[in-house]
């Protein structure tokens, strides 16, 4: 499997990940009343997955090139 | 203090900068030191996708709808973890067929179509007009707000005016005049823009850096930090909700579809296809945009629900428009600078947009739309126009005006009943009608031009009549009963709740139908209709993409041949001379020759000329022009059979295998026939051994008897001796001529005879043979006359040949009459154009039906007493005669004598050659 | 009573030798030249044996032995066939149309006259 083809899958694996966090019904698991920090929970789960997925991103198309 | 003269100079101070990077970096392009060449340029230059709608717009959405303003983001967020497989393979494809809008490729793929690529340009202005129309109200009215400071007061009323006295007007007149300056500065077409794409980047910088300006000064300044906001917004309930997942847009269906469209919209809105594909530099820098335009996203979008929040506490009577807080909010502080600096934000945000957005559609209109119908039209004579880059360009500002002037109509129509999202998702709708023709049309062969058409329009007149026609009814053009109780009064056709369905919002709702209408008949019309070998060899093209231009060499296909030299001034019309030279020039080097005049006249430089064609103006307007050019042959068979699929390779095998099994039975056949050939040879070889056995056995026996007598009988009387040694002798004469006529026949036969041709006169070798033969004659007492009429042309012939025949004629005849009541008489005469000799004896005569088989090897007629002949005579006599060019006959019946006679042409054709072998039949 | 020998053939360079050959034996000898003029022969001389060539004029020998072993006149005739076509195949022909020996030609004179003559002295 060449590099090119890997990182493609990864990212599509990313993808898949992404679309199951930030969706129902796992994002709806945070749609509750409870404080992080200040900061209400869906608010801070929704931008906590977003934030993780981009940096999986990052991390899969950054790696150094071996 | 902002008075608006500041405020125009400031925004025209800004679009001055922005022109001045834009210039500046199409100077380092020139230069060969591209300043776009960067992924971080591309990266922030991607970010066109946010627009005033962000700007402004989220921060309205999220006040009504708490982070259901996020699906818009967190779609491409996630698209963007596909772009590695599906962007990169468009980016491909469009750089190798030089591919410059949504319309071309829609359009390329399915067989450049025209009609395909008109219907996709359609689709998209009237789409993304209403986002257009977005910006200029976005821009006006927060320019009419910022007029007003330090005064918050909402523009309201503003489109009753007339259009002099609108600021949108003059920002739609402002826009048009900056981009045509950006898009269409240069006369050529073709080369990406890379000043504009520069001065897109900074734009994005501009309105991010804006953006978190106001969002820390309202968020830290004006409150405690983000938990401070959260916590005084909880005081109020409705702020709490809004806070919490609860509020979020209503319900999950939407959020999803939301996700949808946003990951449709921001591959295939034309200004992010002119950004992410036509303006990529270099494939690799998708990496880093991969993860960077998501996190300028995130960016962007973090301080959106804390400025709501805040601008809801602050504004609490209502009175202030959320979409406006990001102005606002600043404003109602005082925070004059940073008010400036927000509307240079959102101005960025709405030119941004605007600029690209107009010049990709531009491209389409040009391209697929009026090229197409310009082309249609001889009298105006486009294939001999000189240089018509200048005309490309004329029309493509046309279109500019003309779009700009559309939206600018619609704000004036519907603008102001709308929300800014609400508008901006009018057109996300409109252009994830693309996905399934382009999306399919790089991965699925089979689709065909005919279903793509079919969803497309399908896709397109759900959209219409489910989402453009109810925003017409809201703007009070239409009857609201239209849209409240379907057209007639049919509840089941009203347009939001299309058979019924609820529980969806507007938006969603039409996503819903059009796409399913769009991907059923794509997918249905498809596997129904038959691709042509155009459209199979597009797709061949685009779905093996990856394959073919990571494997450069292989056979291009190509639609006829032409030279370069007919192809340079026809794309020189197009691209302007000097730079259609250029390419053409790179090119021949690239093909390993030093001139333009040294490429071969192939398919390959066909190919090239339409793609360099293709870049100026659409493919499939492109493949008209070069088709005028070309002497077209429509795709031979082996060349489609080259490129296409899985299944017409088995196709093609099995046509292959069908033409070897052909190819075997002809060979079988030819064998057969061989064989049988071979043993008909090999029976008559046999027969004629077996004859030529006998024939030699019969002397043989004779002598070997005639001598044991001699040796055994010493008494024998010595006249029996003498008649016993006359036998000897005789047979053994016989068994010599014998011999000696076997192999004259077989060198007859096998054409290894020796011909000495030569002028005959005919009268002289029938004396010859005459008096060669009168001995035998007169031991038998047979009388021989010759009779000849006068002297005879010469005919071309073998001297002692023909004295062999001679001769053979008269001793048979001799043989065959009677003892000394025999008469012979030889006669040669003028006949029919050639010299002819009769032979006639008065012998016993040959039955009709032996008249033939005399001539054959080995059949003799029997004559009681006469020495029996070797019966290779007549048949030699035959073929010596047939060789010089004539015939030998027989004319006779039983008791009246026998006319052998042989006619001679005079102009002899040259013989089969002297020495050549003369084919023997069978 | 002496021998009747009838020659057959169309070759008289061959039909000298024989009846030579036969008149020095001390048997009568006729000859016929032809397939037809061979029936005759036969029913005129009433022969003790006939040579017979195969390749004869109007009909050949085959089918004179044929004839002459289908009329029960001619039980005790015997038939030497003689041919120059020497294949296995005519041999067996020969024998099956009902020739008592066949004899190719060359032939030695001797072994010609010793069959003969075998034929001659056998049961009838």
């Amino acid at each position: 499997m060449g590099r090119a083809d890997a990182t493609g899958q990864r990212l599509a694996a990313i993808f898949m990940m992404g679309c199951v966090l930030l969706n129902h019904p796992i994002a709806s698991l945070f749609s509750r009343p409870v404080d992080l920090g200040g900061i209400p929970l869906p608010y801070a789960y929704v931008f906590f997955a977003w934030g993780l997925v981009i940096a999986l991103m990052a991390w899969v198309v950054e790696r150094p090139r071996d | 203090m902002l008075q608006g003269w500041v405020i125009v100079a400031v925004s025209l101070a800004y679009l001055g900068v922005l022109f001045a990077i834009a210039t500046f970096g199409d100077r380092r392009a020139e230069a060969g030191r591209s300043i776009i060449a960067n992924p971080w340029t591309y990266a922030l230059s991607l970010a066109v996708y946010c627009t005033t709608w962000t700007f402004y717009g989220s921060v309205g959405r999220a006040a009504s709808s708490g982070i259901g303003f996020l699906p818009v983001y967190l779609g491409p967020t996630l698209m963007v973890a596909l772009w590695w497989l599906v962007l990169r393979k468009i980016i491909r494809i469009s750089k190798a067929y030089r591919i410059t809008s949504i319309a071309d490729l829609v359009a390329s793929r399915y067989g450049k179509s025209q009609l395909l690529g008109g219907l996709v340009t359609v689709i998209a202005v009237v789409g993304v007009i209403p986002y257009i129309s977005l910006q200029l109200k976005a821009i006006s009215g927060s320019f009419s707000i910022l007029l007003r400071y330090p005064s918050v007061v909402m523009p309201g009323g503003g489109t009753d005016s007339p259009p002099f006295h609108d600021h949108a007007f003059y920002i739609a007149i402002a826009l048009a005049a900056f981009t045509i300056l950006f898009g269409t500065r240069h006369l050529d077409v073709t080369e990406r823009h890379e000043g504009l794409v520069a001065a897109i980047a900074f734009e994005s910088l501009v309105k991010l850096l804006a953006f978190l300006a106001v969002g820390a000064f309202v968020t830290y300044g004006v409150y405690g930090g983000v938990g401070d906001i959260f916590r005084r917004a909880a005081e109020s309930p409705r702020l709490r909700e809004l806070a919490s997942a609860a509020g979020a847009g209503g319900s999950w269906g939407n959020w999803i579809l939301l996700t949808l469209l946003s990951m449709l919209s921001v591959m295939f809105l034309p200004r992010q296809f002119q950004i992410s594909v036509v303006e990529n530099v270099d494939e690799d820098h998708l990496r880093k945009a991969i993860w960077l335009f998501p996190l300028y996203l995130l960016l962007i979008n973090l301080f959106v629900l804390p400025v709501a929040l805040g601008g809801l506490m602050i504004f609490a009577d209502g009175q202030v428009d959320a979409d406006t807080f990001v102005l606002t909010l600043p404003m109602a502080r005082r925070a004059e600078g940073l008010a400036l600096f927000a509307y240079l934000g959102g101005l960025s945000a709405g030119t941004g947009m605007v600029i690209v957005e107009t010049i990709a559609l531009s491209t389409m209109v040009c391209n697929d739309l009026v090229m197409p119908v310009l082309l249609r039209m001889r009298s105006l004579r486009l294939n001999e126009r000189r240089d018509v880059s200048r005309l490309l360009v004329s029309i493509r500002r046309l279109a500019i005006v003309l779009i700009l002037f559309l939206g600018y109509l619609y704000f004036r129509m519907a603008g102001e009943a709308y929300a800014l999202v609400a508008i901006g998702l009018i057109s996300f709708a409109a252009v994830a009608q693309f996905a399934p023709a382009i999306l399919g049309g790089i991965y699925w062969r089979r689709a065909t031009r005919a279903g793509a058409f079919a969803g497309l329009l399908a896709g397109f007149a759900a959209w219409a009549y489910t989402l453009a026609l109810p925003s017409i009814a809201r703007s009070g053009w239409l009857s609201a009963a239209f849209v409240e109780e379907g057209p007639f009064g049919i509840a089941l056709l009203r347009p939001q709740q299309l058979f019924g369905l609820t529980g969806l919002d507007g938006t969603s709702h039409a996503l819903f139908w059009s796409l399913l209408a769009n991907v059923g008949l794509y997918v249905g019309v498809s596997l129904w209709t038959n691709p042509r070998p155009e459209e199979l060899r597009q797709a061949a093209l685009f779905v093996d993409v990856l394959e073919r231009t990571a494997a450069p060499e292989r056979t291009r296909v190509g639609p006829g041949r032409a030279s370069a030299a007919d192809l340079l001034p026809v794309i020189g019309r197009f691209l302007g001379p000097g730079r259609a030279r250029e390419a053409f020039l790179a090119y021949a080097r690239r093909r390993g020759v030093g001139t333009i005049d040294e490429l071969r006249a192939d398919a390959d430089v066909v190919q090239f000329a339409e793609t360099q064609l293709a870049g100026a103006i659409g493919s499939a307007s492109a493949r008209v022009i070069v088709s005028s050019v070309v002497k077209e042959e429509p795709p031979g068979l082996d060349e489609v059979m080259d490129i296409l699929d899985e299944a017409t390779q088995v196709r093609a095998y099995s046509r292959q295998l069908e033409q070897k099994q052909r190819e075997l039975e002809t060979a079988t056949a030819e064998l057969r026939a061989a064989n049988a050939r071979l043993q008909e040879l090999d029976r008559l070889k046999d027969e004629f051994m077996s004859t030529v056995t006998h024939e030699l056995r019969t002397p043989l026996t004779s002598i070997r008897a005639v001598s044991e007598i001699l040796l055994d009988s010493p008494e024998i009387a010595p006249e029996e001796r003498e008649r016993f040694l006359a036998i000897i002798v005789k047979e053994t004469e016989r068994l010599t001529r014998l011999i000696n006529q076997t192999l004259d026949m077989a060198k007859i036969e096998s054409g290894s005879a020796e011909w000495h041709t030569a002028e005959l006169d005919v009268q002289e070798i029938v004396r010859e043979a005459v008096d060669a033969t009168s001995q035998l004659f007169r031991e038998k007492g047979v009388a021989l006359s010759v009779r000849t009429a006068g002297p005879l042309p010469p005919v071309r012939g073998d001297r002692d040949r023909l004295m062999q025949v001679l001769i053979n004629l008269l001793s048979n005849a001799v043989k065959f009459c009677p003892p000394t009541a025999g008469r012979v008489e030889v006669r040669a005469e003028m006949a029919a154009g050639a010299v002819r000799v009769d032979v006639e004896d008065n012998g016993p005569g040959i039955p009709a039906r032996d008249h033939e088989a005399i001539f054959e090897r080995f059949k003799r007629l029997a004559v009681d007493g006469q020495p029996a002949g070797s019966g290779l005579g007549l048949a030699i006599s035959r073929r010596i005669v047939e060789h010089l060019g004539g015939r030998l006959w027989v004319d006779s019946d039983v008791g009246r004598g026998s006319i052998f006679s042989f006619a001679l042409p005079l102009e002899t054709p040259a013989p089969a050659g002297d020495g050549v072998p003369a084919r023997i039949a069978g | 009573m002496r021998e009747r020998i009838l020659i057959v053939d169309d070759e008289p360079s061959i039909v000298v030798p024989l009846e030579f050959l036969m008149r020095r034996e001390g048997w009568d000898v006729e000859v016929a030249a032809d397939g037809v003029a061979a029936l005759e022969a036969v029913a005129r001389v009433a022969p003790n044996l006939v040579i017979l060539d195969v390749m004869l004029p109007k009909m050949n020998g085959f089918e004179v032995c044929e004839r002459l072993r289908a009329d029960p006149r001619w039980r005790g005739l015997r038939i030497l066939m003689l041919t120059a076509k020497g294949r296995e195949q005519e041999v067996q022909k020969g024998l099956d149309v009902g020739a008592d020996a066949y004899v190719t030609k060359p032939f030695s004179t001797r072994d010609l006259v010793a069959r003969i003559r075998g034929l001659l002295g056998g049961p009838r």
